[in-house]
């Protein structure tokens, strides 16, 4: 069977390869730190030499809008574009072309039906930056197929914390029976607290520092009880009205287990907390 | 009303360049030729005619008035990125990076502590 190596959840932050490689005397003051942070990061994946990439975002109104929208939906292609003309006009994110494995996405897109989530699926998908991102900060080099998942945390009515966490199991699992004796790492960005298109964007902080550290400190220990206990979809718009992306650090959670994290680091910047964390399994998924 | 034909505007507009342009430079025209010609388009054969703007809608468009939209329950993205297109630069030229986005952020001061308008379609 396949062997999961690593589980890497982070934000994607869309500016960091402007904010790092425009001339240094133009870019912000924490652009050295970060690249730091993001290269120290890159090392927790490089290090488990993956094969394949399973990588879970959430298109933003780039492929997927009103009038067909899914929950969740998986790329089956052999090969995928990516970076809309809008990405590459407002965050300079160049195009790429990423690699498919269709063999592991028909099976992954079979084992998540079997297991009750009604993926849809797509077999011409262009990747946007929430995909893009880890690219450029875990494997720059783009040289691994990847089975792309998309989630709505963006269109409401959207999915409880919990379906996102059941999902994150029913990946793992998926993950784990795959007859195949590739080492598979699984890559999800989302957000914590944030804001866009309201009055608390772009200030100093993320719109709620509070949630943010909260938020840290679960993930860090894997508390997920925690977790369900105290997020819903309506804190989580308390706390700013893109916040929603946390879904995806809390499906990432489903698929490393309720285990602490084996790396976890974060950036204070300007209108975010940007953070990282790395689980290598210590269990079988139930 | 149709929050979804206002999010459908924002949406074609911001992923195309020759729109994006139309759009900055003569609101009132473009935003008339989209609702006779883009907006209806479901493919290069097939139209709709379930959606229209209402006249507020319309004049929000028209404004490119973003607080408008925004209580209209326009989609925070959508309603953010099309008018960063049009007005980061100069903003930015004038007055420091995030200038505009800082702007827009202070226009809708009103709305801090409160629930804000649904984008739910």
């Amino acid at each position: 069977m396949a062997e999961l190596v690593a589980t890497l959840a982070s934000t994607h932050h869309p500016f960091y390869l402007k904010a790092t490689t425009m001339p240094v005397e133009q870019q912000m003051p924490q652009a050295p730190e970060w690249k730091r942070k993001v290269e120290s990061y890159r090392e927790t994946l490089a290090k488990t030499k993956p094969d394949i990439l399973v990588m879970i975002g959430s298109d933003h109104f780039h492929q997927i809008f009103l009038d067909n929208c899914p929950q969740f939906l998986i790329g089956k292609a052999e090969a995928y574009d990516a970076t809309f003309y809008n990405e590459e006009r407002e965050f300079g994110i160049p195009k790429y072309l990423l690699q498919g494995d269709p063999q592991m996405s028909g099976f992954m897109h079979q084992h998540l039906m079997d297991q009750n989530f009604d993926f849809a699926f797509s077999n011409e998908l262009k990747i946007d930056h929430s995909i893009i991102c880890p690219i450029i900060t875990v494997r720059p080099q783009n040289d691994l197929p990847v089975v792309p998942i998309y989630t709505n945390i963006f269109a409401p009515p959207l999915h409880s914390p919990k379906r996102f966490y059941d999902l994150g199991r029913a990946i793992r699992k998926a993950i784990d029976d795959y007859p195949s004796d590739k080492r598979v790492a699984a890559i999800g960005t989302g957000h914590l607290s944030l804001e866009l298109g309201g009055p608390r964007q772009f200030m100093e902080t993320g719109p709620d520092p509070d949630f943010d550290h909260q938020a840290i400190d679960w993930l860090r220990t894997g508390n997920i009880d925690a977790i369900l206990e105290n997020v819903s979809l309506e804190s989580m718009e308390k706390s700013g009205n893109a916040t929603h992306g946390f879904l995806n650090f809390i499906l990432m959670l489903g698929v490393a287990g309720p285990e602490a994290a084996d790396y976890v680091d974060n950036l204070d910047l300007f209108h975010t907390m940007e953070a990282y964390f790395t689980w290598y399994p210590k269990e079988q998924a139930a | 009303m149709s929050k979804y034909y206002v999010n459908k505007f924002l949406f074609t507009v911001d992923r195309d360049p020759e729109y994006l342009k139309r759009y900055a430079e003569d609101p009132r025209t473009f935003v008339a030729t989209w609702e006779q010609s883009i907006g209806p388009k479901l493919n290069d054969a097939e139209i709709s005619t379930v959606h229209s703007f209402t006249p507020e809608e319309r004049q929000a468009l028209v404004n490119h008035d973003y607080v408008a939209l925004f209580e209209m329950g326009a989609h925070f993205f959508l309603n953010l990125t099309i008018f960063i297109g049009i007005y980061d630069e100069p903003y930015m030229a004038k007055d420091g990076p995030l200038a505009f986005q800082k702007e827009f952020a202070r226009k809708l001061e009103h709305w801090k502590g409160k629930d804000y308008p649904s984008v739910e379609t």
